[in-house]
C-alpha cells in the first residue's frame, strides 16, 4: 500500500511543481505534509478501521525493532559474548573490526555476511560501524560487555535517541571516537550525557536536526570535552538574523535554491 | 486538491507581492470612494441577508423540535454540561500526575473496550497550585529502599518508552525535554557509612550509580569546593530532570483519548452506608462504604452526586481533607479508628537565579549534604534551587507567597561554599509549591484503608510523586483491578506499617 502511495504521492508533486512554476516544494518553513499523510490523516479522522489499521501497522513497525534487537542470550551461552556481540553488529547490517586485527567485517548489501568471524572467539571488538542501522537502548545490551570498544558510528541512526546516548557510560574507558551525525530523535539533553565519555577524543555531531539552538551547545559541550574535537558541521552559525530572512524571501519569490544552501538552512 | 493548491500558492505569491501597495490603496478607497460603496450595497445584499436570516431561523426551529422529540436528552431546564456523569466504576480525586497516571493505567488494564467508567476530578483546571507543575522535574534513582529504587527504575523506563505507552495516533511525538545529568549527592564524614549503604542497596536493585572520592570529584567536576566532602554518589543513568507539565499532559491526553472523563469540580462530601463490625476483642468497629461522591462545582452552587464503586484518593496535598470527610482517624490512638492519614501540604520555594559563570551543560543535579540542592535551568546560565526547612520552620502552608530571606538567609551560604562561583548570582524569579508531606515517615501511601473498603490511597510521596507516577500508577491498577501487586510489590507502602508504627524511613545523608 505505502509503496502505491508513494508513486501518487511523487506524481502529485511532479505535478504540482509544474503548476507552481519552480517553487521550492519543501523548503518553506510551513509547508504542508504530504499528499498521502494529509489522506490517510482524513481517512484514519473518518474510519476507525483506518485508525486500526495505521495503529497496527506502527505497533508492527515497532516490533520489528524489539525483534531486531533482541538480546542475543542464546547466541552469548554458546559462543561467549564477543561472538553473540559481532553476531548482532552483523545482523543488523553493520560493519566490525576485532581487536588487533585490520580487516573489517561487512554486511553486504543483501544483507549476506563472512561466517569466518566465528573463528576469533574471545577477542573483544574494538571497531564497530553501526551506520544507518536500527540498533536502539535495547540492542546495545549485546555490546556492554565490550570493554575495549574505541570507535563507535552510529552514523543516521533513527533510533537512537539520548537515552542510548546515556547508556554510552559503559563505554566511559574505552571509547575514543563516536559519530552521532543525522541521528534524528538526539537533543540537546542527551548530549549532557555524554561528560560521562572521559576518554572521548573525536566527537562527529554534524546535522543534528533535533538540536535546538547548536551553536551555544557546541560551544558547551567543547567546554565540557576538553580533550574532544568536535566536528559539527551542517548548521546554520552565523549569527545575523538578516542572512536567514533574505533566503526566505528568495523562496517567497519563487527562486530554486539549490541544494547545498537547503541544507544550511534546515 | 490541485486546483485549492493552485489557488492559495497564487494568493500567497499576489499577497507577498502587493502588500506594500494595498495598504495605501485602502486608505484612499475608504475616504475617497465612501458614497460609492453604499450606493452598491444597497440592493441585493440586504434582500440576501433577510433570507439568509430566515434560513437561519429555519434551521434553529428545525433543531428544536428534533431536540425535543421523544427519546432526546433534550429537557426544558438547562443543564451544565460540564457536570460529571451521574454514575461511575472509579472516581480518581485528583487530577494530578499520580491520578492521571492511575486513571491511564486502569484503562491500559481493562479487558474489554470500555468496560470501566473512569472519571478524574480535579478542582482546579489550571493547577496553578498543584504540585505536579510546581515541582522541579527530577527523576533519581538514589534512595536507600529498595521499593522506591524500584518505583524509579520502572518510570525511567516507562518514560524512556514513553511514545510506546502515551503516543497517540497521529498527534505530535511527546518530547519530555528530559536531561540526562544524573544526580550529584555529596556527603560529610558523618553521613558517609550510610552513603556507603545506599550505594551497595542501589548496586543491587540495578542502578547505575558510582561512587567518587574528593578527589575523583575535583577531577570531574573541578567548580566544586570539596571542603568538608568524603563522599559523592553520582548516578550514571536513568536520572535528570524533565517537564513535568509535558508528563501530566501526555498522561491526560492519552487517558482522555482511551475513555476517561474529565471533570472539574471540589469534592465536598461522601455518602456512605456505616456497617459495625466487631473485633475479636469484642470492640465495634464502623466500616464506611462510600456510595456516591459530591462534586461541588467550581464558583456555583451546583454540585452533582456521583455514584461510584470504588474511590481513588490521589489528591496530593489535600488528601487528609478527604479522609477527614470519612472520619479516618477520628477514634482513640492505637485503634484502627484512630489510623489517620498523615499526610499534609508543606509549602517548599525553589528559586531560579542567574549566574553566566556558574558550570556549564555537565552540570548535574546536585544535592548537598547541607539539604540544599541546584540544578541548571536550560543552556542560558539559569539555575534553579532550593532546601528544605527545618522542621520546627516549616512556613505557613495557607498561601504560596514566597520567603525571600530563606535563599539569602538558608540557601545563598551554603551554595556559594559549595560552588565558589555561585558568590556572584542574581535571584530572577522564585515560586512556592506544595508537598504532600507524609510526617509519619515521609513516604508513599499506597492501598486501602482498613475500614473504609473502597477508597484506595495513592498520596503522601513527600516530593517523588512525580518521578514514581507512572510505576504508581501501575501499581494502583494492579491493586484495583487484580487484587494485589503484579509487578512491583508495594505492600510494605499500606496503612499497616501506619497502625503497627513501623515507619519506613529513607536513610538520607541529607
Amino acid at each position: 500500500m505505502s509503496a502505491h502511495l508513494m508513486s501518487l504521492h511523487r506524481c502529485c508533486q511532479r505535478s504540482a511543481r509544474l503548476l507552481v512554476a519552480g517553487r521550492p516544494w519543501s523548503s518553506s518553513s510551513v509547508s504542508s505534509p504530504p499528499l498521502h499523510t494529509r489522506l490517510l490523516l482524513f481517512l484514519t479522522q473518518r474510519f476507525y478501521d483506518v485508525e486500526m489499521l495505521l495503529r497496527w501497522r506502527s505497533q508492527q513497525g515497532q516490533r520489528r525493532v524489539q525483534k531486531k534487537n533482541a538480546y542475543y542470550s542464546y547466541t552469548q551461552h554458546f559462543h561467549g559474548a564477543d561472538i553473540a556481540a559481532a553476531f548482532y553488529v552483523l545482523s543488523l547490517k553493520g560493519g566490525f573490526r576485532y581487536v588487533g586485527q585490520s580487516d573489517w567485517f561487512h554486511t553486504d548489501k543483501r544483507g549476506q555476511f563472512n561466517w569466518n568471524f566465528l573463528n576469533h572467539k574471545d577477542t573483544p571488538l574494538e571497531e564497530v560501524d553501526m551506520s544507518c542501522s536500527l540498533i536502539s537502548y535495547s540492542g546495545l545490551e549485546n555490546l556492554v560487555g565490550q570493554q575495549s570498544l574505541r570507535t563507535l558510528s552510529l552514523q543516521g541512526c533513527p533510533e537512537v535517541d539520548d537515552w542510548f546516548l546515556a547508556r554510552l557510560h559503559v563505554f566511559q574507558d574505552s571509547l575514543e571516537e563516536l559519530d552521532i551525525s543525522h541521528c534524528p530523535r538526539i537533543t540537546t539533553g542527551g548530549l549532557a550525557a555524554l561528560r560521562n565519555l572521559k576518554g572521548l577524543r573525536r566527537l562527529d555531531m554534524s546535522s543534528l536536526p533535533g538540536l535546538s539552538n547548536p551553536g551555544l551547545v557546541i560551544i558547551l559541550l567543547e567546554e565540557m570535552l576538553p580533550q574532544c574535537q568536535i566536528i559539527a558541521s551542517g548548521y546554520d552559525l552565523s549569527l545575523s538574523q538578516e542572512g536567514i530572512e533574505e533566503r526566505n524571501e528568495q523562496h517567497e519569490q519563487g527562486h530554486e535554491s539549490d541544494k547545498s544552501e537547503k541544507q544550511a538552512i534546515y | 486538491m490541485l486546483t485549492w493548491r493552485r489557488l492559495h500558492v497564487k494568493a500567497s505569491a499576489v499577497h507577498g507581492l502587493l502588500t506594500s501597495r494595498l495598504v495605501t490603496e485602502q486608505h484612499t478607497w475608504v475616504h475617497g470612494h465612501l458614497p460609492l460603496c453604499q450606493s452598491l450595497s444597497t440592493g441585493t445584499p440586504v434582500r440576501n441577508d433577510f433570507f439568509k436570516d430566515l434560513e437561519a431561523q429555519f434551521a434553529a426551529a428545525r433543531q428544536k423540535a428534533a431536540d425535543a422529540m421523544p427519546g432526546s436528552s433534550w429537557s426544558p431546564i438547562e443543564i451544565n454540561p460540564n457536570l460529571p456523569p451521574e454514575r461511575a466504576d472509579i472516581v480518581i480525586v485528583g487530577g494530578g500526575v499520580v491520578g492521571w497516571s492511575i486513571a491511564y493505567w486502569l484503562k491500559q488494564k481493562e479487558r474489554v473496550r470500555g468496560a470501566l467508567k473512569v472519571v478524574v476530578l480535579e478542582k482546579d483546571p489550571t493547577y496553578a497550585q498543584a504540585s505536579t507543575v510546581l515541582s522541579a522535574g527530577g527523576i533519581r534513582q538514589q534512595f536507600s529502599l529498595p521499593e522506591n529504587i524500584h518505583l524509579s527504575l520502572a518510570s525511567a523506563d516507562f518514560m524512556r518508552n514513553i511514545n510506546d505507552y502515551l503516543g497517540v495516533l497521529d498527534e505530535e511525538p511527546i518530547d519530555l525535554q528530559f536531561n540526562h545529568s544524573g544526580y550529584l549527592f555529596l556527603a560529610s564524614e558523618d553521613v558517609a557509612h550510610i552513603m556507603e549503604e545506599n550505594y551497595s542497596t542501589q548496586r543491587d536493585a540495578g542502578a547505575k550509580v558510582s561512587l567518587l572520592s574528593p578527589t575523583q570529584l575535583k577531577e570531574k567536576f573541578p567548580w566544586i569546593n570539596t571542603d568538608g566532602v568524603v563522599l559523592a554518589s553520582y548516578g550514571l543513568e536513568n536520572e535528570g530532570w524533565f517537564d513535568p507539565w509535558t508528563l501530566l499532559n501526555a498522561f491526560r491526553r492519552k487517558a482522555m483519548s482511551m475513555g476517561v472523563v474529565q471533570c472539574c469540580g471540589e469534592v465536598t462530601d461522601f455518602k456512605y452506608s456505616v456497617n459495625r463490625a466487631m473485633t475479636t476483642e469484642g470492640k465495634s468497629l464502623d466500616i464506611r462504604r462510600i456510595k456516591s461522591v459530591k462534586v461541588q462545582m467550581p464558583n456555583s452552587l451546583e454540585y452533582q452526586p456521583v455514584e461510584c464503586a470504588i474511590v481513588v484518593n490521589a489528591a496530593g496535598a489535600f488528601s487528609s481533607k478527604l479522609a477527614q470527610i470519612l472520619r479516618v482517624g477520628s477514634g482513640a490512638k492505637n485503634t484502627f479508628e484512630g489510623i489517620s492519614l498523615p499526610v499534609e501540604p508543606r509549602k517548599r520555594f525553589v528559586y531560579v537565579f542567574h549566574c553566566p559563570d556558574g558550570p556549564g551543560l555537565d552540570t548535574p543535579f546536585l544535592v548537598d549534604y547541607s539539604g540544599v540542592y541546584f540544578r541548571r535551568e536550560g543552556l542560558g546560565g539559569n539555575y534553579i534551587t532550593g532546601a528544605s526547612p527545618e522542621e520546627e520552620k516549616e512556613p505557613d502552608p495557607g498561601n504560596l507567597e514566597v520567603d525571600h530571606e530563606f535563599f539569602m538567609e538558608k540557601i545563598w551560604p551554603n551554595l556559594a561554599h559549595r560552588i565558589p562561583a555561585f558568590e556572584k548570582l542574581k535571584v530572577t524569579s522564585a515560586w512556592a509549591g506544595f508537598y504532600d508531606y507524609n510526617t509519619f515517615d515521609q513516604n508513599g501511601i499506597i492501598g486501602l484503608h482498613p475500614l473504609i473498603p473502597n477508597m484506595y490511597f495513592a498520596t503522601g510521596f513527600s516530593g517523588h510523586g512525580l518521578q514514581h507516577s507512572p510505576a504508581v500508577g501501575r501499581a494502583v491498577a494492579e491493586l484495583i483491578l487484580d487484587g494485589n501487586f503484579q509487578t512491583l510489590d508495594l505492600s510494605r507502602f499500606d496503612f499497616r506499617r501506619l497502625l503497627n508504627q513501623e515507619p519506613m524511613l529513607e536513610r538520607n545523608i541529607v
